[in-house]
Formats: structure tokens, C-alpha cells, sequence
């Protein structure tokens, strides 16, 4: 209850900031062109990130207007040019402490939201299931744990044949250039997934905007992050860490589905792996000699 | 030699070595090596020029339409390595030896042998780095920062980009160790440590910084030697190591150098200002202290480099906490230059309006430095242009708008001529309107989702895309401007000559001598007048 409740509020929060931008909301599954700013997502997580980011911005705006504005007043103002006679001051103690102490208390203001969105990023108990992400040069593999379905996801053959040197193809003709992928990851909507995040050769970063966070995929080591979607869509992100000469071409996509849909399709990805997983186990033993 | 020197007339008992060789490769005079960086530094900045050209150019359309995709990453990663290492830091080094004996009032730098190997070492450093261009298998393509695994899955660049590094950094060393002798011991008598001009605090503080970070790259660099050529598997999990810990060793070294490359600049503007606003640095002691505090907090910083590697959330809200922390020492200096520059009586030649950009556009890369700080927002943020915009605000209109400023302020007293005032304030505007053009959409492109370290994008991204490159190649030829403005003052000397005070409101030691200045700054110590320094009498 109190959870729906919370949601519900920052929601609302979240719609003021997308009011503010005038964005639709299909702009928060992809780049829109010509967009200004980050979008809230379609998380609880990436709404309190997305706060964060006006707040700090906003700050930012109204701490660059109070100097820079200090400062064009003084341009304008002391010029030799129109007569202005310098003063011989050279510091100011009571002047030097506000300026050290306020900074301060703005700061504080700003590491107390984060510190708490942080805290509720780190948690990743109580996941209803487990996502197993491995970084490969370059592609993504998933493996939904426990479940026995797993696979691999590429750059889609459109934008592969579209994107190499002197193709002729137009990017332009390709729909979700470099962000479309041959087998989308599909997750159930108002779960909380966890993600276990990995690579096989060198480090990769697994990044969608729309969920508000990435997370390094590194060779030997297994990070840890969750995500709870609450609209379906189709949210699409890129591999965001310098993975070698195909970094660019290694797109994530995520589909989230509402829970009967995803099970279903589950259902159905077991089904066409059952036949194949039994060939394996079957096939007969390598003769070792 | 002429004991009785004085400093404004007798230009001949100078003993300049005479012959071409002698004077420019076997010099060991500070301002001969000066010269040396800062011509060096130019040429490189060219040549890490012309690559982010390519980068722009390919950059410039959806689709790859010029070059590879790994000749793109060898492009970006010999660029920043070029950049830092060839052109802001050398640049620096050699404003501190052509000004740091004349500020302290003193003839030469300490060790002046040593100054020309420091110097000598760059240009081989250099050919090494730059001959991966032309070897099989590329340049380097794995980033300035090296990371491993990707870094080693390089051919025998590696060897070569890790030779280099050693040798830069044995080069920053000695020239470190050579700063601060020459602060230390040189001074003239009376020429208190609290009486220094900022730039020589700045760099005194800069050159304890390089002595403790060059050595951990090198550690750093070595051991990715040893795990790609002789078995050893420092950080490769697979043999029990970490390819992490070269994260937290490298930006270790890293965070302090980003500092290595603006203090001095801290330092230039905080001479510039004064002058141009004919009034007395504002909190002179305060801006030497924030120099010390900044310089400590940037090595209990280096993770935030680092949030999405998977820290602890203890190690992320420390190291959150840490750098937000760098702020405040940040925003004093900001508010007292401000503070300097109210109730001043302003002329806004071309150094000035350096020196103002510098404040301006460097404020606005340490807002999005403080955005960058912020975890949460951070694991948005990070590996995004959002970051390209960020350090190229505190990079390009920081520390090299601040060694445009130094070039303009004192190439009078260097050459004995002005510089053509008319190119020179077309010369800042032209950057300043270009380099926004540049690096501010970076900022929309970063928050609507664009990777950095990518060829080729998504036709969303097209439109900043473009206004980005059409800056960048704006930018590029605004600098060739910059490069005939030198010459034109330097080899034509067509300007007017200057006097010994250049600016009419400059103080400081190095404008008691005769401009240009004598080959051997100061053969008798001068008489330190509180009134003449920069700073004003500090002593209430
Ligand atoms: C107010 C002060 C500053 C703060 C709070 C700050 C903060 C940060 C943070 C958090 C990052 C990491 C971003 C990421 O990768 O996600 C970063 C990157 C960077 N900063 Fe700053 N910064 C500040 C000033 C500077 C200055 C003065 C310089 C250099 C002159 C600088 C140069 C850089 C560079 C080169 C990078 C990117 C390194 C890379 O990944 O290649 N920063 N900064
Ligand atoms: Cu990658
Ligand atoms: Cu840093």
C-alpha cells in the first residue's frame, strides 16, 4: 500500500518534469531527435534520478545566474572607460565566510536525495527473479536463471549490413538504426527483476535509459542491479563502456510485457528449447580415448 | 659575466650560445627551454587537432562514411594522450619556466641541465606514441585510460603507447622536481613564500602533485607490460587478478593530473585578472590555501571515475561525498576572482577576455563536474557525451584558454613586441562563439542517451551531430589564426615595441625587467616591494 502510494506521488512528480520538456511519451523509450534532456523513464528508480538531475541542474542554473550575473554587472560597470576608479581592498573576512558556508549548505541539500535514491538503487533483495547478463565482443547474452531459457542478442541484420563503411545504405532508411537487436531481452512489467551482470572477454557496460541506471559487465566479477518496469513498451539502450572496434554495435533492447503475456512467452521459449536442450543431453558421449 | 647587471639596458652580455645547434638543442637556459615546450605544445596541439577532426568528420553523418571503426578508436584514444600529455601539460611547463625565475627573481632555473633532458625526452616520447600511427595493427584503440582487458588485446602498440607513458612521465618529473628546487631555493631575498605570485603557488603545489601521481601511471602502465608480454596476470581474473584495480590505480594517478592541468591555470587567471581590473587580487591567501585544499582532495577522489565498476555503497557516498566536497576550494576561487574584478577599473584586452571566458566557461564545466558527482545521476550520466561535454568545458575553455591567456599576456615581455591586438580579440571571439558551438550540444547529446567512444549513431543524435562538427572545424581553423598571431609577433615583429611594464596596472617582478627580457633574468636579486606584487601587501 504504501509502496502504490509512493509510486503514485512521484509519478506525479515525474509528469511535472515531462510537462516541462513536452515529450511524448514514446520519447521515453528512444532518442527523439533533437532532444534537450534526459526523459524520466519508466521506473520508480529512473523518476528519483531523473528528479535528482533537475534538482542539481536547477541549482546549477540559479548559482551560475547569481555569478555570472555579479560578474556582467561588474563588466558593465567598472570600466575604465566609463570612469570607474579602482578600489584597494584586497579581502573581505565576512564576505569569504558566506561564500564557503553557503556552498555548503547547498551541497548538503543536494548529497541528502541522492544518498536515499542511492540507498533504494543498492537494494536488490526480494527479487521475484533473476536475470543473467554476459557481455560478449560484441553482443549480449541472457539467461533467465532457474528458467532454463537462454540466448543471444546482436545488432539487428538491417542496421549490421546498413552500418558498414561505404554500404550505400541511408541510415536513415534502417528503423531504430543501431538500436535494434535480432532477440529483444522480454521482462514482465510491475516485477522486480535483478539483474546478475558479467562479461567473457573485456569490460562492457549494460546501459537503458529508460530504467534509469547502467552497470558495468566485467570479466571474472558479477555486479548486481534490479530494475521494476511499470508501463510495457519497448525500451532501447547501448552498450556504454569502450569494448573494442564493434562498441558502437552491440544495442540493448528490453521488452516488457505485462505478466500474463510475459509467461506465456516463456512458456513458449521453453517449449522451442526443450527439443534442442534433449539433443544435447542425448547426443552420445565424445569417445574419450 | 657582468656582475654589476642591471635589467633595463646592455642586451649584449647575454652570452647566447651562437650557433643553431648550440642554442636550441643544447640550451640550458630557461627561457630557450621555455620556448622549446611551448613551440612543442603547438605542434601538438595541431596534431591532436587534426584527429578530432576526424573524429568530427566522421561524426559528422549517421552511417561510416570515412574510416574504420577501429582507426575511429585509435583516433579518439592517441587524441586525449596527444592532448593531455602533449600539449596542455608541456604547455604548462613551459609557461613555469619562462615566468618561475622571473616571478621569484631569479637568473635560471635550478638545475638547468636537467631542463633540457626533461625537454628532450618529449619529442622521443612522442615518435614513439605517434609511430603506432604507421605500424600493422594500428595505434592504441583502447581509450586514454587504458583499461584492460581491451587495452592488451592491442599488437605491439602497446609496448610502444607503455614507453612512451614512461617516458612523459620521467619527463614530468624531472621538470617537477626542477620547479620546485627553483621555488624553494631561488627566491630572492624577501621574496617570502606568502609574497609569491598565485602562479607560482600554483605551480609549487601542481609539481608536489606530479612527483606523487607520475610514478603510480608508471606502476600502473608497467604491469600491464608484464600481464600482456611475460605471463603475469595482474589484472586478469582468470589468473587471480583484477582488471578493476587498474581502474582504481589509474584514476589514482588520473584524478590528481585533471588538477595537474588546471591549477596552473588557476594560477595564470589569478595574474591576468588583477592587471586588467588595476586592483589587487582579491583574498590572496584564501586562493592559496583553496589551491592546497583542492590539491588534497583530488587523491581521496579517483572513484568517482568509477561509480558503475560495482563499489560498495559505502565506497559510492564516500567518494560522492568527497568530490562534491572539491566545490566549495572551487567556488572560492570563482567568487574572489569575481571579487577582484568589482569596484576595479576594467580594460578588456585580449588576455582579459581570456581570462573572463576562462571563469565563465570553466564555471560551467565544474556545474556539470557537481552533476557528475551525484551517483544516482552519475549512472546516467557516466560514458555518455554529458562527460565529453563536461571535461572538454574544464579542458579546452579551462586550462587551454588559460594558456592562450598567458600567451597574449606575455609574449610583450618574451618577444620585446606587442602581438596585433585587432587578430588577437578576433581570435577569442571566434574560439569562444566556436568551442560552445562545439561542446554544448555534447551536453543534449549525452542526456538523450549517446554513448561516448562511438563511430557511427542512431539518426536521433544526427542533428547535434552536426552542429558539433561544423564547431569543431570552426574551432580548428580559428586556431590556425592563433598559430599566425605568434608568428606574426615572434618572427615579423611588426607590433609595436613594448615597454618593460607591457600592461599599464601590471605588477610583479617580471615586469621590472626589460622587455624583451635579458637572457639571464636576474644576475643581481631585486628588491622585493610589497607594493609591486600582484596581490598587494599582504602583510594585513
Ligand atoms: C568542480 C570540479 C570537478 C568535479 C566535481 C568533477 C567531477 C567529475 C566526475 C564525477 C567525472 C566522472 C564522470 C564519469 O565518467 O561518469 C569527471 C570526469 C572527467 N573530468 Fe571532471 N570534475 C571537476 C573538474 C574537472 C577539471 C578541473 C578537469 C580538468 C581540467 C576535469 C577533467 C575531467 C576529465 C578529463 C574527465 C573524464 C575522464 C575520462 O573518463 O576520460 N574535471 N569529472
Ligand atoms: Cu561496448
Ligand atoms: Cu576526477
Amino acid at each position: 500500500m504504501m509502496q502504490k502510494e509512493d509510486m503514485g506521488m512521484r509519478k506525479a512528480k515525474g509528469g511535472l518534469g515531462v510537462a516541462l520538456m513536452a515529450l511524448s511519451v514514446s520519447a521515453w523509450a528512444v532518442p527523439e531527435r533533437w532532444q534537450l534532456n534526459m526523459t524520466p523513464g519508466v521506473t520508480a528508480t529512473s523518476q528519483d534520478v531523473f528528479q535528482l538531475h533537475m534538482l542539481i541542474l536547477w541549482i546549477c542554473v540559479a548559482i551560475g545566474i547569481v555569478v555570472f550575473g555579479a560578474m556582467f554587472y561588474a563588466m558593465i560597470k567598472f570600466r575604465k572607460s566609463k570612469g570607474a576608479v579602482p578600489a584597494t581592498w584586497s579581502h573581505n573576512t565576512t564576505a569569504e565566510i558566506i561564500w564557503t558556508v553557503i556552498p555548503v549548505l547547498i551541497l548538503l541539500g543536494m548529497a541528502w536525495p541522492a544518498t536515499q535514491t542511492l540507498v533504494r538503487m543498492a537494494d536488490t533483495g526480494d527479487a521475484d527473479m533473476t536475470v543473467k547478463i554476459t557481455g560478449y565482443q560484441w553482443k549480449w547474452r541472457y539467461e533467465y536463471l532457474g528458467e532454463d531459457v537462454k540466448f543471444m542478442s546482436s545488432l539487428s541484420r538491417a542496421a549490421d549490413e546498413a552500418r558498414q563503411l561505404g554500404s550505400g545504405i541511408d541510415p536513415n532508411s534502417v528503423e531504430n538504426y543501431l538500436l535494434d537487436v535480432d532477440r529483444p531481452l522480454v521482462v514482465p512489467t510491475n516485477t522486480k527483476i535483478r539483474f546478475v551482470i558479467t562479461a567473457d572477454d573485456v569490460i562492457h557496460a549494460w546501459w537503458v535509459p529508460a530504467l534509469g541506471w547502467k552497470q558495468d559487465a566485467i570479466p571474472g566479477f558479477i555486479n548486481e542491479a534490479w530494475t521494476e518496469i511499470e508501463e510495457p513498451g519497448t525500451y532501447r539502450g547501448q552498450c556504454a563502456e569502450l569494448c573494442g572496434k564493434d562498441h558502437g554495435f552491440m544495442p540493448i533492447v528490453v521488452v516488457a510485457k505485462p505478466r500474463a503475456e510475459f509467461d506465456a512467452w516463456l512458456a513458449e521459449q521453453k517449449a522451442a528449447n526443450a527439443p534442442a536442450t534433449d539433443a544435447v543431453v542425448q547426443a552420445p558421449a565424445p569417445t574419450k580415448s | 659575466m657582468a656582475t654589476y647587471a642591471t635589467t633595463d639596458h646592455h642586451e649584449d652580455h647575454d652570452h647566447k650560445p651562437s650557433g643553431f645547434f648550440e642554442r636550441w638543442f643544447m640550451s640550458t637556459n630557461h627561457k630557450d627551454i621555455g620556448t622549446l615546450y611551448l613551440v612543442f605544445s603547438l605542434i601538438m596541439f595541431f596534431i591532436g587537432g587534426a584527429m578530432a577532426l576526424v573524429i568530427r568528420a566522421e561524426l559528422f553523418q549517421p552511417g561510416l562514411q570515412l574510416v574504420e571503426p577501429d582507426f575511429f578508436n585509435s583516433m579518439t584514444t592517441v587524441h586525449a594522450l596527444v592532448m593531455i600529455f602533449g600539449a596542455v601539460m608541456p604547455a604548462f611547463v613551459g609557461l613555469a619556466n619562462w615566468m618561475i625565475p622571473m616571478m621569484v627573481g631569479a637568473p635560471d632555473m635550478a638545475l638547468p641541465r636537467m631542463n633540457n633532458w626533461s625537454f628532450w625526452i618529449m619529442p622521443f616520447a612522442f615518435a614513439l606514441l605517434l609511430s603506432t600511427l604507421f605500424m600493422e595493427g594500428g595505434a592504441p584503440a583502447g581509450g586514454w585510460t587504458l583499461y584492460p582487458p581491451l587495452s592488451i588485446q592491442g599488437g605491439n602498440n602497446v609496448a610502444f603507447v607503455i614507453f612512451a607513458v614512461h617516458m612523459m612521465g620521467i619527463s614530468s618529473i624531472m621538470g617537477a622536481i626542477n620547479i620546485i628546487a627553483t621555488i624553494l631555493n631561488m627566491r630572492a631575498p624577501g621574496m617570502d613564500l606568502l609574497k609569491m605570485p598565485v602562479f607560482v603557488w600554483t605551480w609549487l603545489i601542481t609539481a608536489f602533485l606530479l612527483i606523487a601521481v607520475m610514478p603510480v601511471l608508471a606502476g600502473a602502465v608497467t604491469m600491464l607490460l608484464t600481464d600482456k608480454f611475460f605471463g603475469t596476470s595482474f589484472f586478469s581474473a582468470a589468473g587471480g587478478g583484477d582488471p578493476v584495480m587498474f581502474q582504481h590505480i589509474f584514476w589514482f594517478f588520473g584524478h590528481p593530473e585533471v588538477y595537474i592541468m588546471i591549477l596552473p591555470a588557476f594560477g595564470i587567471v589569478s595574474e591576468i585578472i588583477p592587471t586588467f581590473s588595476r586592483k589587487p587580487l582579491f583574498g590572496y591567501q584564501a586562493m592559496v590555501y583553496a589551491t592546497a585544499s583542492i590539491a588534497f582532495l583530488s587523491f581521496i577522489v579517483w572513484a568517482h571515475h568509477m561509480f558503475t565498476v560495482g563499489m560498495p555503497l559505502g565506497g559510492q557516498l564516500f567518494f560522492m561525498y568527497a568530490t562534491m566536497l572539491i566545490a566549495v576550494p572551487t567556488g572560492v576561487k570563482v567568487f574572489n576572482w569575481v571579487a577582484t574584478m568589482w569596484r576595479g577599473s576594467m580594460t578588456f584586452e585580449t588576455p582579459m577576455l581570456f581570462a573572463v571566458g576562462f571563469v565563465i566557461l570553466f564555471t560551467i564545466g565544474g556545474f556539470s563536474g557537481l552533476m557528475l558527482a551525484i551517483v544516482p545521476a552519475d549512472f546516467q550520466y557516466h560514458d555518455t557525451y554529458f562527460v565529453v561535454a563536461h571535461f572538454h568545458y574544464v579542458l579546452v575553455t579551462g586550462a587551454i584558454f588559460s594558456i592562450m591567456a598567458a600567451v597574449y599576456y606575455w609574449l610583450p615581455k618574451w618577444t620585446g613586441r606587442m602581438y596585433n591586438e585587432t587578430l588577437g580579440k578576433w581570435h577569442f571571439w571566434l574560439s569562444t562563439i566556436t568551442v560552445n558551438i562545439l561542446f554544448f550540444p555534447q551536453h543534449f547529446l549525452g542526456l538523450a542517451g549517446m554513448p561516448r567512444r562511438i563511430p557511427d549513431y542512431n539518426p536521433a543524435f544526427a542533428d547535434f551531430n552536426v552542429i558539433s562538427s561544423v564547431g569543431g572545424f570552426a574551432f580548428g581553423i580559428t586556431q590556425l589564426l592563433f598559430a599566425w598571431i605568434v608568428i606574426d609577433c615572434c618572427l615579423r615583429k611588426r607590433g609595436a615595441k613594448a615597454t618593460s611594464g607591457v600592461w599599464e596596472s601590471a605588477k610583479g617582478l617580471e615586469w621590472t625587467l626589460a622587455s624583451p627580457a635579458p637572457y639571464h633574468s636576474f644576475t643581481t636579486p631585486p628588491k622585493i616591494d610589497d607594493r609591486m606584487l600582484a596581490h598587494g601587501d599582504v602583510s594585513h
